[in-house]
């Protein structure tokens, strides 16, 4: 009651605590465990994703003579991508690129069809974060346990929990750290010069850098990664439309929610109880229920947690399940899921997938194993000889790209007295014979001369011929031989 | 001045107070962690000024106490490029320098080298390509003054042609006009006899009376057959080669006036590796013997 002396007057404070901070706290997630075939599908793909990056770098692959025996292998030093039968050289990088637009439509694809499957499945960050709640809920207990931890004064007790869990966390990311520089060099010479102190500095440094971003995201950061620092929860907005498949709370079927007793009647009122379990076990700490959002990665636990309790209460489940937009707004739980996979979107993103997907493959098996090319000396572009002839010269350089060394021959055609030396080998070598060892480029100063009266125009076309003596690849490149004005 | 401050309903968050059609602008606060991040990168920086160059002062800067500068950092690594290379280069002066060849990593290194201190210290008259100029030989082709092969084209380079150097190379030619030696007519007629050798003439009266004043001037350097003699340095005159240019006008002031340039002696500038390095860049032009 107002006490009616007192003149009650409208005011607010304009630097009111806690309008003041531009800056939120962040609250802790703690996650309880979910049980059911999301968790255990979740589990599945943890394992093999973990197993492919952990064993890809031991996988052996014999690429005959100068190659490495590694399957998977970035090269930096001698600047080669190796994978599988795949093997990349600098100038080549377009397969990557092509490889990144693969991965990027795929993954456009697979949002339009079902949502955040990459952010809820297989995103390393997802994968790390769930292998680091796992390790946490080992050793300090479920959700309750840990709550009950974070509150407790420090004790003998908590102080050897936190360090337990700490440490195990560094050792997963030492571990992490560790199979990433694998990828770059033999791995198992690596591996013991990594124990024996003998690997690079920056083998080191990269498992150190990479055992704290894995610590650091992983057990410290986890939401906040995918929330704040990573762009693809913006760009996903615009690839989900109404048939995407999400994570969807049927509203009309849930609400109005509230408590529910034993036996009451579900007459005029939603199935859900208002349990809070799938903000419990949810990693993002939000509520499903407030419809797709950002933060959400379509881990789809919210959907585990939800069923169980649908069972409990005796109702049919799926109150909370993967569905297309227009689910919520149903509130029939029998609801049957109208897919249409094939809708202009997608057919978009297949046909895209499909045409770089076709000249990548293309391209790759008509992939070269020699390359040959010449470059005309441009300073000075020509040289008069004494007897009257003009020289050109030209630097040839011959790319032998397979496991074996070759042979090859130079021919010049396409001026009539032409006469063409090499400069390491003289004018008496007749034919032209190079030897350009595995996997290796080698480059050789050509010297072309021509008698004067032969040169019909001040610039005549010729070609520089490079031939596997051995095979039969031919390479003809065609440059010009330059003389003075006609 | 107090301002209303608005919560959105459904988040429970500020606006801005920034409207437009309607809709109205949230003021998310950013995650604190950012802003630790922030104040991280802020003290980072002060230890920054500490240890490294950072400040501006009047005449100087403050200098940090690793002492670093880029200055510094490039005369390190010059000081490593040429440790580095120190094994090559003693093997250069060495090996036998037609025997350089034979070894492909002494050879690729040597030219390398050749190619940027030709850069440096011969490309102002010969030309960044070695095409030469007119009085500056083109060093591409195969016509040379005093020897083609590596061994004449090192000595070249180390003593100079009519260099200040005791070594030099020493060859001359007289201004025989100027010297009173021939009068305007028979420089004439021995221009159009030296024109003669590598060109049809007219006038094959003055041919035949030219090549008696040449037997009598010009053989002692230049040869009976005129094709030079590269112990002076004499240039061969039947070919398709001009020192100067082809021109009667400037063979007639060759003649008139003779003609002196001068190669530096790059013994006392160069060291003996770099000179070795010239050298097998030069043979390797293409008109090497």
């Amino acid at each position: 009651m107002v006490d009616s002396s007192v003149e009650n007057i409208d005011v607010r404070p304009v630097n009111k605590k806690e309008n003041r901070s531009l800056f939120a706290k962040r609250e802790k997630i703690q996650p309880k465990k979910a049980r059911g075939s999301f968790r255990r599908l979740k589990w599945v793909i943890m394992g093999v994703t973990l197993a492919i990056y952990y064993i890809t770098p031991w996988i052996r692959w014999d690429r005959g003579e100068g190659g490495p025996d590694q399957a998977v292998l970035v090269d930096l030093a001698r600047e080669r991508f190796y994978f599988f039968f795949i093997e990349i050289w600098p100038q080549e990088v377009y397969y990557i690129t092509g490889l990144l637009i693969l991965a990027a439509i795929s993954l456009f694809l697979v949002t339009s069809l079902f949502g955040r499957a990459w952010c809820g499945y297989s995103c390393p960050q997802t994968v790390w974060t769930d292998l680091f709640i796992f390790v946490e809920r080992m050793v300090e207990g479920d959700r309750n346990a840990r709550l009950k931890l974070d509150k407790a004064p420090m004790s003998a007790s908590k102080l050897s929990k936190r360090v337990l869990k700490h440490t195990i966390w560094i050792i997963i990311g030492v571990l992490t750290g560790g199979a990433w520089v694998f990828y770059f060099a033999d791995a198992p010479t690596l591996l013991v010069e990594l124990f024996t102190l003998q690997a690079p500095v920056v083998a080191y440094s990269s498992v150190a850098l990479l055992t704290a971003t894995t610590y650091v995201f992983g057990g410290l950061m986890r939401e906040q990664v995918c929330t704040y620092m990573c762009p693809w929860p913006r760009i996903q907005g615009a690839m989900v439309d109404e048939d995407t498949l999400t994570v969807t709370y049927h509203g009309a079927r849930g609400e109005p929610r509230g408590p529910h007793k034993k036996n009451e009647s579900w007459e005029g009122r939603g199935h859900c109880i208002d349990c809070n379990q799938c903000v419990a076990v949810c990693p993002m700490g939000i509520d499903i229920r407030d419809g797709l959002q950002l933060e959400c990665i379509t881990c789809a636990l919210c959907i585990d947690a939800c069923n169980d309790v649908m069972d409990k209460v005796n109702l049919p489940r799926g109150l909370i399940s993967y569905d297309t937009h227009e689910g919520q707004f149903d509130s029939n739980p029998e609801r049957k899921l109208k897919l249409r996979f094939i809708r202009p979107r997608t057919i978009a993103y297949g046909a895209i997938l499909a045409l770089v997907g076709a000249i990548m493959l293309f391209t790759l098996l008509n992939r070269s194993v020699l390359d040959v090319n010449v470059i005309r000396d441009r300073n000075p572009l020509f040289v008069t000889l004494s007897d009257g002839s003009i020289r050109n010269g030209y630097t040839v350089k011959i790319l032998n790209k397979v496991h074996e060394t070759r042979q090859f021959r130079i021919d010049v055609e396409g001026i009539a007295g032409m006469t063409a030396w090499l400069e390491v080998s003289g004018e008496t070598d007749r034919p032209l014979l190079v030897t350009v060892p595995a996997d290796a480029l080698s480059s050789y100063k050509l010297y072309v001369s021509a008698p004067a009266e032969n040169l019909e125009e001040k610039s005549m076309d010729i070609d520089v011929i490079v031939t596997d003596v051995d095979g039969t690849e031919r390479d003809v490149q065609e440059t010009s031989f330059k003389g003075p004005e006609k | 001045m107090s301002k209303e401050v608005e919560k959105d309903d459904v988040t429970g968050t500020e606006t801005t107070g920034h409207e437009w059609d309607g809709i109205k602008e949230l003021d998310t606060p950013m995650p604190r962690w950012w802003l630790w991040t922030m104040y991280g990168t802020i003290i980072w920086s002060i230890g920054y000024w500490i240890v490294m160059p950072a400040w501006p002062l009047v005449s100087s800067y403050t200098e940090g106490f690793l002492g670093y500068s880029s200055r510094g950092a490039l005369e390190q690594e010059l000081e490593e490029a040429n440790e580095a290379q120190a094994g090559d280069r003693a093997a250069l002066v060495t090996t036998e320098l037609e025997d350089i060849k034979n070894n492909d990593q002494l050879y690729q290194f040597a030219l390398r080298g050749g190619k940027s201190a030709f850069a440096v210290n011969c490309s102002q008259c010969h030309g960044s390509g070695a095409a030469g100029a007119p009085g500056f030989p083109n060093l591409n082709d195969d016509d040379w003054l005093w020897g083609g092969s590596v061994d004449q084209i090192y000595e070249t380079i180390k003593y100079g042609i009519r260099s200040d150097h005791d070594d030099t190379r020493i060859g001359e030619m007289p201004a025989f006009l100027t010297n009173e030696m021939l009068d305007r007519s028979q420089i004439n007629d021995v221009t159009e006899y030296v024109l003669s050798l590598s060109d049809t003439r007219e006038d094959k009266e003055a041919v035949a009376r030219g090549e008696v004043v040449f037997q009598e001037n010009c053989a002692s350097c230049h040869g009976e057959n005129a094709k030079g003699n590269r112990e002076f340095g004499a240039p061969n005159l039947t070919d398709a080669i001009w020192f100067y240019g082809k021109d009667k006008d400037v063979i007639l002031r060759t003649i008139s006036r003779g003609r002196n340039n001068v190669m530096p002696a790059w013994v006392d500038r160069l060291d003996d590796a770099t000179i070795r390095q010239l050298a097998l860049y030069v043979h390797s032009l293409g008109g090497g013997e």
